[in-house]
């Protein structure tokens, strides 16, 4: 992960209006890169444009000003060598866990053309992704007779089945309970070390950015940007362990103090 | 006796009930057989005249179902035009409910300039009454798609067709099934209507006849012809229902006293 190295991602001047010419500015000046392999984590309040991010990162929303540049590509459209996970693990819940995760490949190149011949070996490929998230023999259930926990490994499988080499979470953790969500970061982190892919973690959650993170940045409020970065020097992996150490207290503390301060100065801003 | 077999014993139970109630209402009030017969007359007529009332029954249940599944067709298009496109949906959603306001009853002439006295007014009736609660849930269940899950099939790709086939289709299929259980009884009543008052044959034309001229048991037999026709073919696209959209229908106990 040395700084002289191309990013993967690269945003730089971007501005984003919503909603024609007096629309909400949702993001502006915003710059922002990412090494290939990095892990980054984007924290912010809430409304600070973190769901623009994931967009213009994705292609699915162009910025109005600026660019943005994908494995040194500038985007125009859909990046199909990102993966994507949210909230709300969106499963199909007509489909088994190992047709849900077979969904990217039926839609990305070359898998698509691929898959009527190679069907059997792609379902190997599913299977061995499964199992390394733990949710071997879990291939033929169907997503509601998961728990949440389940579900969201499921999703952050289907992110990753096309193997791509940027992986995008938008909270994917946050509508779980605190023990299952730190049982998925360690998922997550064992996941992401094994293959190597770079990851851009949008969260509420600045114990979880401080956690998973080789940088985390602070967004600021509407219309959002980058007011400052932090690298985090724990040593990977990284356990429960060393959430008590006093370096990651006191980075989620300053990360802490940053957001008070980003609110603040939205509320003054409602009120001016 | 089981809870499950008492549940499914129940409509036959409160269907007597209320047909001893108003057996005895018709003997207590000595109510005359031209205003309401009792229900041991309808049956006896339902026997007696078996041989025209199944005649009738036959064309009427051909005609709904020729209606039925023009209206399923045209509201299956209707609804994935409607619902894959905001543009198709602020251009026609509106016209739709307009149309859908518009008392068929009073179309039943027009058609019958257009097409004559006959069957063509009743199949045209019932698909009016029936395709707009099919097309109105085939586009819901496209329109209500996920925003993160068209994002995540967008950013890989995805065209429109895709996400409609993999994803919309599939996920509109609950929606689908339970408009055809409205759709069938709604085409039931088109196709009678129109029989009433332009063709001669049908379930419509017997009761219209029948009460013009004072016969109300063959009335009422008829009626309960339709009903029972209604209820049948409501049983069946139930039957579909369960056992095509499983994922969607796990739980059929309900959330109180199970």
């Amino acid at each position: 992960m040395s700084a002289a190295a191309t990013p993967l991602v690269d945003i730089a001047g971007v501005r984003l209006t919503y909603g024609g010419i007096d629309g909400t500015l949702a993001v502006d000046q915003l710059n922002l890169t990412v090494a290939p392999g990095e892990f980054v984590a984007v924290v912010g309040p809430s409304g600070c444009g973190k769901s623009s991010l994931m967009k213009l990162v994705t292609g699915l929303l162009a910025p109005s000003a600026g660019s943005v540049s994908v494995a040194g590509q500038t985007v125009r459209g859909p990046v199909k060598i990102v993966g994507m996970a949210f909230q709300n693990a969106s499963l199909l819940p007509w489909r088994t866990t190992l047709d849900n995760l077979m969904l990217p490949l039926e839609i990305v190149e070359p898998y698509r053309s691929r898959i009527g011949r190679e069907r059997a070996s792609f379902q190997q490929d599913a299977r061995k992704l499964l199992a390394s998230v733990g949710l071997a023999g879990f291939e033929s259930k169907f997503p509601w007779q998961l728990s949440g926990g389940m579900q969201q490994r499921a999703s952050l499988c289907r992110a990753l089945i096309h193997q791509p080499s940027l992986l995008m979470l938008d909270e994917p953790f946050a509508a779980l309970d605190a023990f299952t969500r730190e049982e998925l970061w360690d998922v997550l982190q064992g996941i992401w070390i094994q293959r190597g892919f770079t990851t851009i973690l949008v969260t509420h959650d600045l114990r979880e950015a401080v956690y998973l993170a080789d940088t985390v940045h602070v967004m600021s409020a509407r219309p959002g940007r980058i007011v400052a970065s932090y690298k985090v020097q724990l040593p990977r992996p990284r356990t429960l362990e060393s959430s008590f150490l006093p370096e990651f207290s006191h980075l989620v503390q300053k990360l802490r103090e940053h957001i008070r301060t980003e609110r603040g100065a939205a509320d003054a801003a409602q009120v001016a | 006796m089981s809870r499950k077999l008492l549940g499914q014993l129940m409509p036959v139970i409160t269907l007597l009930g209320l047909l001893l109630l108003w057996e005895f209402g018709c003997i207590v009030f000595s109510v005359p057989e031209f205003v309401l017969p009792k229900p041991s007359r309808v049956i006896e007529t339902l026997i007696t005249s078996f041989g025209p009332i199944w005649f009738h029954a036959q064309h009427t249940l051909m005609t709904t179902l020729v209606g039925f599944v023009i209206a399923v067709v045209v509201g299956v298009l209707l609804g994935v035009f409607v619902g894959s496109s905001r543009l198709a949906y602020q251009a026609l959603y509106p016209l739709l409910v307009g149309f859908n306001s518009v008392p068929k009853v009073a179309l039943v002439p027009v058609l019958v300039v257009w097409f004559g006295i006959g069957t063509a007014p009743a199949i045209l009736t019932a698909f009016m009454l029936s395709f707009f609660p099919v097309a109105v849930n085939v586009a819901i269940g496209l329109a209500t798609l996920e925003p993160e899950l068209e994002d995540v099939l967008r950013s890989l790709g995805a065209s429109q067709r895709d996400i409609i086939i993999k994803v919309g289709l599939p996920r509109s299929m609950p929606y689908f099934f339970a408009s055809l259980k409205i759709a069938i009884t709604l085409a039931f009543v088109g196709s009678v209507i129109a029989e009433t008052l332009a063709s001669n044959v049908g379930i419509g034309t017997l009761v219209e006849q029948a009460s013009a001229n004072f016969r109300m048991p063959l009335v009422f037999a008829g009626l309960a012809v339709v009903a029972a026709m209604g209820i049948a073919m409501y049983a069946i696209f139930a039957g579909i229902e369960r056992r095509m959209t499983s994922w969607a229908t796990r739980s059929t106990d309900f959330g109180i006293g199970g």
